[in-house]
């Protein structure tokens, strides 16, 4: 297992390999590569035309391209007003406004003054640019901060130059620098010219603000697109438009590997509107370019009319045979026998002998789908040797490589413009959409857009595994936990590793914190492609080892609280160098959520109240659920009380926003979504068999940030673990009835 | 063709009149404010007025517009650009995340008011229960259509009060 240093994330950046590197918890183990950067870092000035200050931090490895200097970077300041580049695909996480808060509060720029741009493409000068494991903040907190002081200062000392004073004389308010003494000041657009020619500060000299000298960060803001987004304008990948653009769709083989033997390719042609129709034979990698036939036509409809006329013959003698009940039925049996051990610490067998009771449970949930509700699209144009690319994807580097791949040019040859993205959670990781138009585009001779259906969307994903778990616990007289074996049955894809986000580690909840646990993992063979989902691993083992801690809490005859807070124990850093989990800010949320809902309050009849924590990307997060439960088994969820410790708040708006929909989305997942493989065959095809939850069902949920000092993290995913073991265990306190089974569905519950 | 669209008649050539009025709103008129989600009436995205009431643009042919008034989200704010009252509680409580579903959901919300300027609670959640959310925003979508139906009650008594 990499463990994830986060006291000095600024200074790492996952490699960019052939898989994009996410960001992964404690917990998993196997998929995170980190490569450290230089710790140095050069500010790198550029004179605009015109006159104007443009600065930003690059590598060593740009400084040494410096020759071809470009205008790029992180601020610009001319006459005219203030730019602050957004670097990351916004996916709905809100990037592309709390990332330029922070250049802005260090460079003490008044927001309103501040114009927000979609900064290119350019790994060279903008370090890693990719939207995953909640990495925004915590990978740029520090470059952008210094980036902004940086700017700050030069402003200063154009002030001073200016008027003959000395720079600590002055002092900068609102976008203008200011000098007390004779009442003058400046507005930073006026002084961008002299400030252009100024000394660059060495970014470590740079003082920066102190948490209580914030006065944009912590703050309420409203996102930089909403204006535009209220009005319908374009921001989408799926809304580009190019002239001369046709509407490509794609058709591959219902199960995985399925190659084209044969397809009507003739008829297709011939229908109206259609202007080509062709065999793409795949590029042998699931994630850049399956098989498949490609259809070419004047607008989306006739593409969409054409494919449900298309008529395949497959191939599948190489194809998905994935099975779910096949994959349950060889669990059942794995569950009674011990496998590969991935952490044994104690003597868990000892532990079971001489306890004085024991708990036992089968835990399973199923595959989910992503399901961003806009389908996977993109825009592509090759020309003269040259492709340009629009996408909404979260690795936008990952998709130039893999697009100049399979055109065949070099990725030098490939632009990729970054679009705002209907939804990521993961799925857009991943750019086979963004391959297979560069494909189709380089066969079609004209710019294309590629549109996926919503049937595509649902039978291509990269699936949120699904898992079983047999565990086993005891507690001794005293209603200690003493033993803890958690049996964990996966998945894996290359018959090597388990699949991302199915993996248990050394860090995984209670080991370290439980004297005897012993974790086992057996992987199945599995075609059908798994990855990245919101949270990865976390997400839903979360909902295990959170639920059977409870289970033993029952056992014991305790109150759920007092065993949590037990285990979690004296306030200690459990990970190496500074990383990991932190029992006591741990503690500290389980504490703060339980006050605020009124744990061990007079409830009112079948209500029941559970709790649960769980630390992921960097985030420690409680959460408390009050629901009821009706005869026939429906939930109805009162309230869910949160309470993070994620280190400084960035957008307070943004921040409380996505814990809410974290709370909705694991709400959804664990209710009622499930994708189940038979025949190699996903069996849900559109939304009326993957029906996500909707507004009546959204409970109240109300949110509390610790004031906290520690390094901050992205909040895209930490708040979603929590989620279902709190349901679940509060619906164990008002109905008696323990969930083991994620879909609740399975288990013949639904929300009231 | 012609289709009446957000006040201006918009001439579409020979359009397929099976074409669903989603389709030739992004890809004929160039208007992809209104969005494409399922394609099966599941989740909104798509949701235009059509004589002011709410529909599925995926699955509402163009033939089915005939005379109609279509309005779709470009079509709110007013001539000189000032956001309406939904758009603009949708800026001021920061609803979106990635934004996707929203013009759906303000589209739905303006039916709503239009038909029920003082809509309950059970009143917000049923008619939006058509629209999903993905990214889970529904709680700041109550609150917008509440602040949304206030100022639209406040701005319909003052001018009443002016008459
Ligand atoms: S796209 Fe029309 S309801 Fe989903
Ligand atoms: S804001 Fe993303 S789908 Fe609603």
């Amino acid at each position: 297992m990499t463990a994830l240093n986060y006291a000095d994330i600024g200074d790492v950046v996952p490699t960019v390999t052939g898989e994009p590197a996410m960001a992964s918890d404690a917990n998993a183990s196997g998929d995170l590569r980190i490569g450290k950067l230089d710790r140095r870092q050069f500010l790198k000035l550029t004179g605009l035309v015109g006159g104007g200050l443009m600065l930003s931090f690059t590598t060593p490895r740009a400084l040494a391209n410096a020759a071809a200097l470009q205008p790029n970077g992180y601020i610009k300041i001319d006459a005219t007003g203030i730019l602050i580049y957004a670097k990351n695909p916004e996916i709905g996480q809100g990037v592309k406004t709390s990332l330029p808060m922070i250049v802005a509060e260090e460079l003490d720029a008044a927001w309103e003054d501040v114009e927000v741009v979609q900064s290119s493409i350019d790994q060279s000068l903008y370090g890693a640019q990719f939207a995953g494991g909640s990495m925004s903040i915590p990978m740029n907190w520090d470059s952008l901060r210094r980036s902004g002081a940086a700017a700050r200062a030069m402003l200063l000392e154009a002030g001073a130059k200016r008027w003959g004073v000395e720079p600590s004389s002055l002092s900068t308010r609102d976008s203008h620098v200011v000098h007390a003494a004779s009442g003058r000041k400046l507005a930073y657009t006026e002084l961008a010219a002299e400030a252009a020619v100024a000394t660059v500060p060495d970014p470590r000299s740079l003082t920066l603000k102190k948490r209580d000298q914030f006065r944009l960060l912590g703050k309420r803001i409203t996102g930089v697109d909403n204006d535009a987004l209220v009005r319908g304008e374009p921001l989408f990948g799926i809304d580009q438009s190019l002239p001369g653009m046709k509407y490509a769709v794609y058709q591959k083989c219902p199960a995985i590997g399925g190659k084209v033997a044969s397809a009507n390719l003739d008829a297709v042609k011939a229908m109206p509107g259609v202007r080509d129709a062709f065999v793409l034979e795949g590029n042998g990698n699931a994630g850049e370019l399956l098989p498949g036939v490609a259809i070419v036509a004047d607008n989306t409809f006739s593409a969409i009319q054409a494919k449900r006329a298309l008529k395949v013959e497959w191939d599948e003698s190489d194809a998905s045979k994935d099975s779910w009940s096949d994959a349950k039925a060889e669990a059942e049996r794995l569950r009674k026998e011990s496998g590969p051990e991935v952490v044994n610490t104690g003597d868990v067998d000892g532990a079971f002998a001489s306890s004085a009771r024991q708990a036992s449970g089968f835990y399973t949930y199923h595959f989910v789908s992503h399901a961003t509700l806009e389908p996977q699209n993109c825009t592509a144009w090759f020309k003269d040797g040259a492709l340009e690319l629009w996408a909404p994807t979260q690795t936008p580097a990952q998709g130039i490589g893999s697009a100049a791949k399979v055109v065949g040019i070099s990725p030098s040859k490939v632009t990729l413009h970054q679009l705002r993205c209907g939804g990521g959670f993961g799925r857009r990781l991943y750019n086979d959409f963004t391959t297979e138009a560069a494909a189709i585009a380089k066969r079609a001779g004209v710019p294309i857009k590629l549109q996926w259906t919503r049937e595509d969307d649902m039978a291509y994903d990269l699936y949120r595994a699904g898992g079983f778990h047999q565990m086993d616990g005891s507690v001794d007289d005293n209603g200690r936990i003493t033993g803890w074996r958690d049996r964990f049955v996966t998945f894996t894809n290359d018959g090597r590793r388990p699949v991302s986000g199915g993996s248990l580690g050394p860090g995984v909840f209670p080991a370290g914190l439980v004297d005897n646990v012993r974790v086992e993992q057996t992987a199945l063979p599995w075609k059908n492609r798994c990855a990245a989902w919101r949270a990865p691993g976390s997400n839903v083992f979360g909902f295990v080892v959170q639920s059977f801690l409870d289970e033993l809490a029952h056992a014991a005859g305790r109150d759920s609280l007092e065993v949590l807070l037990e285990v979690l124990g004296e306030p200690r850093q459990m990970g190496r160098r500074g990383g990991g989990m932190h029992t006591g800010r741990a503690a500290g949320v389980v504490e703060l959520a339980a006050r605020e809902a009124g744990w061990g309050r007079e409830l009112p009849d079948g209500h029941g109240m559970g709790v649960a924590f769980y630390y992921s990307h960097a985030g420690h997060i409680a959460e408390v659920a009050e629901v009821s439960v009706g005869d026939q088994k429906q939930v109805k969820v009162h309230k869910v009380t949160v309470a993070a410790d994620v280190g400084p708040i960035v957008n307070l708006s943004g921040a409380e926003n996505q814990m809410q929909g974290s709370v909705v989305d694991g709400l959804s997942t664990m209710t009622s979504l499930s994708v189940t493989f038979e025949n190699g065959r996903v069996q849900q095809s559109n939304f009326d068999r993957y029906p996500m939850l909707r507004m009546p069902s959204t409970p109240e949920v109300a949110v509390h940030f610790v004031d906290s000092d520690y390094p901050p993290t992205g909040l895209g995913e930490p708040a979603l673990p929590p989620l279902a073991p709190a349901i679940c265990n509060a619906i164990f306190a008002a109905s008696g009835h323990r969930i083991r089974t994620l879909p609740i569905s399975e288990e013949g519950f639904s929300l009231a | 063709m012609d289709l009446k669209v957000n006040g201006e008649l918009r001439s579409l050539g020979d359009v397929d009149p099976q074409t669903p009025l989603l389709w030739v709103l992004r890809d004929e008129l160039g208007l992809v404010g209104t969005k494409f989600g399922c394609g099966i009436s599941q989740c909104g995205a798509c949701t235009v007025l059509v004589d002011g009431q709410s529909v599925k643009s995926c699955s509402y042919p163009i033939s089915s517009v005939a005379t109609a008034e279509v309005t779709t989200v470009e079509g709110l704010a007013g001539s000189d650009g000032e956001l309406n009252a939904v758009q603009q509680a949708w800026v001021d409580l920061d609803v979106a995340q990635c934004g996707y579903c929203q013009a759906g959901q303000i589209m739905a919300a303006e039916a709503l008011l239009r038909a029920k300027p003082n809509p309950g609670d059970d009143d917000i959640d049923q008619a939006m229960a058509a629209n999903l959310c993905r990214c889970g925003t529904y709680i700041r979508i109550r609150e917008a259509v509440k602040v949304a139906a206030a100022t639209r009650r406040s701005a319909a008594e003052a001018s009443d009060a002016a008459e």
